[in-house]
């Protein structure tokens, strides 16, 4: 089915419910298409959604005067359509889409937490990303809130959360975190288990939120960009590039194409340290330390690279609103290239290596099974969705420049296992390492930037990248001075860690690092 | 096996050949001398995210790659605050946070220092003070030593830690 089949037969089934829709065709959130709403027909356009098969990307709240507009995303086959509606500040009720998409329950109720915004029918009436920190009846992102929040006061411990529980003989609870034991981010996990077995995961975040929302309401593009990068520090680059899309597509700002190839290289650069860094880490957590040293050792070549070409070991503050911050020379090309085939070659001996040891097979097939099933009701995204049958990669199925004139590849399994989503990785490598090097080969001449304008105001727009974790989501409104006036990137952690609690069930408790490593979802991309 | 080993000895000690490494190891002769001397010959260090976006935790990781591999000079990363003598805290102190990383703080037994790594942690950074953050770590608990950088390299890590055993007051 093409754009306008779907798009027509969802149209005529809303109407069919007598649902009254104001289909606009504005290209100002393009690519996607938008679709105006009355509040109490919300929850039927998700209902009829789900039964079309759209994919649920993401809701998200802004306010005006005395309203809150709501935005939905919706995805099919690479098109995209946003759903709009407003609630009146004095009233804001409207239906959950949770019952239709799983996948929405906590990002439904972070929008509740901010704007206080009930959701009707929502299965988890639980706060989400307010713990202590400020009180329950106000919200950070409503415009009466203050930045700085209303008195200094310590915040108290999140100690009261009504976790869910397991009730039975033999069964008992594990706490963990929010301070882990590793060097890794803060969250907490409540594990219900008897003897080994896990019955039951149920993850508690939001330590981490540090009001970025908030914070990057009044900044100018370039502010905006700075924060985008801190978002999640591992795609720092596909963050950037999203939020920055977003401010050009909203400025009507045109990007060079030297500096959008220079962007994809930056891009591709940024998934084959990541993918690296977890391969390495997955067979770590099984105890095979000799390819957790390798894929260290690559991963770290990797980002000297990084610094001495593009001047960031992590490629942070990289891309910037209307190019990119550093052009790359004729000799830096000259770095590039070889280390390509370099870690081609390392990789052949390597992954062989790893395929042939029967150990690491054994603690990594059938561990952690993610089935398809679920993948496809949670809306998963990246490796996680590849390795269980989401056949969706951005790069390939809504291409945005310069992949729209690549030749993009796109790995898909159906095991759903640890396995399965450590060969997705290994797979992605080859594909980008490929792309890098038809991307250096045709590297387009001119500017790598063009000058932000003075008179960009008053716009909206959506940016949409494939990070190295999967499709990310960025919206950004400008006000009437240019500067930022709402910002929401929508990391697909938001939904990988909705996968980790199923993919759990049934493992041994000794297998969790493991799964969380083969899910590798950010903390930060989704506390915000 | 015969394959593993030989790739092992293929690759060699990449720790003595890295191009940096002169710099690295004169810092890290120097850690050693102070660890001997101040601590019994080992650096416990419990890292703490107190509300970043990891960026300085890969940074941190990389202290671990065979290229500095850290261990060497004594230092090495515990589970436990209370198995640490360094705590290592990254990203602005989120609200959230502030209360664990007290308590993680006051779990850690005297004598102990603590850095706080990276641009945020150093002054709030991007992040700075808002309702949901509450800035630099110092004014969640007290700091010795800053590693600042955006995030800092893991030689600069290296130094902050040095530093640390300089300055501290234990």
């Amino acid at each position: 089915m093409n754009r306008i089949d779907w798009l027509s037969g969802y149209l005529a089934r809303l109407q069919d419910e007598h649902a009254v829709v104001r289909h606009d065709n504005a290209q100002c959130l393009a690519p996607a298409q938008i679709l105006e709403l009355d509040p109490e027909d919300w929850g039927s356009a998700a209902r009829m959604a789900a039964s079309v098969g759209c994919r649920w990307a993401g809701v998200w709240g802004d306010q005006t005067d005395e309203h809150i507009v709501v935005r939905a995303c919706l995805e099919y086959q690479g098109d995209y359509l946003v759903l709009v509606t407003e609630v009146s500040l004095a009233n804001p009720v409207l239906a959950s889409h949770t019952p239709h998409y799983p996948g929405a329950n906590r990002m439904e109720r972070h929008l509740q937490d901010m704007y206080g915004i009930a959701l009707l029918d929502h299965p988890d009436s639980r706060r989400w990303t307010r713990h202590r920190a400020w009180p329950e009846h106000v919200f950070p992102l409503r415009n009466d809130f203050p930045v700085s929040g209303h008195g200094p006061g310590r915040a108290r411990a999140d100690s009261d959360y009504p976790f869910e529980t397991v009730l039975g003989s033999g069964v008992y609870q594990i706490p963990v975190g929010p301070v882990h034991a590793g060097i890794i981010e803060p969250g907490h996990f409540r594990f219900h288990a008897v003897g080994e077995d896990v019955l039951l995961l149920e993850e508690r975040l939001g330590y981490v939120h540090k009001g970025i929302e908030k914070i990057a309401v009044g900044r100018d593009p370039a502010g905006l960009a700075r924060l985008a990068a801190r978002v999640s520090g591992d795609s720092t680059v596909a963050h950037t590039w999203a939020a920055c899309m977003a401010m050009e597509r909203a400025a009507g700002v045109e990007v060079p194409p030297r500096a959008l190839a220079i962007r994809a290289i930056l891009a591709e650069r940024e998934r084959i340290a990541n993918h690296l860094g977890d391969i390495g880490a997955i067979c770590n957590d099984v105890g095979f330390a000799f390819a957790h040293m390798q894929f260290s050792r690559l991963r770290e070549d990797w980002q000297r690279a990084n610094q001495s070409v593009f001047g960031h070991r992590l490629l942070m503050d990289s891309i910037v609103p209307g190019g990119v911050f550093r052009n790359l020379t004729f000799q830096c090309t000259k770095i590039l290239q070889p280390q390509h085939a370099a870690l081609s070659q390392e990789l052949d001996s390597l992954l062989s290596i790893l395929d042939d040891h029967p150990s690491l097979e054994d603690r990594l097939v059938n561990t952690g099974i993610f089935s398809c099933e679920a993948a496809q009701r949670l809306g998963t995204l990246g490796y996680v969705g590849k390795a269980s049958g989401i056949d969706y990669d951005l790069r390939r199925d809504n291409g945005y420049a310069p992949y729209d004139r690549l030749q993009v590849e796109s790995p898909c399994l159906t095991a759903g296992d640890v396995a399965a989503r450590m060969q997705i990785r290994a797979d992605e490598i080859r594909h980008s390492l490929q792309l890098l090097d038809a991307l250096l080969k045709r590297l387009p001449e001119g500017p790598v930037s063009v000058p932000w304008p003075d008179n960009a105001a008053n716009g909206e727009g959506l940016g949409l990248v494939e990070g190295w974790r999967g499709e990310i989501l960025s919206y950004v409104r400008l006000g009437a001075d240019g500067r930022v006036t709402r910002f929401f990137p929508r990391d697909p952690s938001w939904f990988s860690w909705l996968a980790l609690e199923r993919l759990i069930q049934g493992n041994i408790v000794p297998d969790f690092p493991v799964c969380n490593k083969s899910v590798n979802a950010s903390y930060s991309g989704h506390d915000l | 096996m015969l394959r593993i080993l030989n790739k092992i000895r293929h690759t060699g000690i990449i720790t003595e050949r890295a191009p940096r490494d002169a710099e690295l190891e004169a810092l890290g002769k120097q850690v050693k001398r102070q660890i001997d001397r101040r601590i019994g010959g080992s650096l416990a260090i419990r890292q703490v995210d107190a509300g970043s976006c990891n960026g300085c935790e890969l940074e941190i990781h990389a202290l671990n790659n065979s290229y500095h591999d850290i261990d060497r000079f004594g230092v090495h990363f515990v589970a436990s605050p209370r198995h640490a003598d360094i705590l290592l805290v990254t990203g602005p102190v989120s609200r959230h946070m502030e209360h664990a990383l007290r308590r993680t703080w006051l779990a850690t037994p005297a004598p102990k220092f603590v850095i706080a790594a990276g641009s945020c942690a150093c002054d709030g950074g991007e992040f700075g003070v808002s309702y949901a953050s509450c800035g630099a770590v110092e004014n969640v608990i007290p700091v010795d030593i800053k590693i600042p950088g955006c995030p800092p390299s893991p030689l600069d890590l290296l130094k902050g830690i040095l530093g640390a055993l300089r300055n501290g007051s234990g």
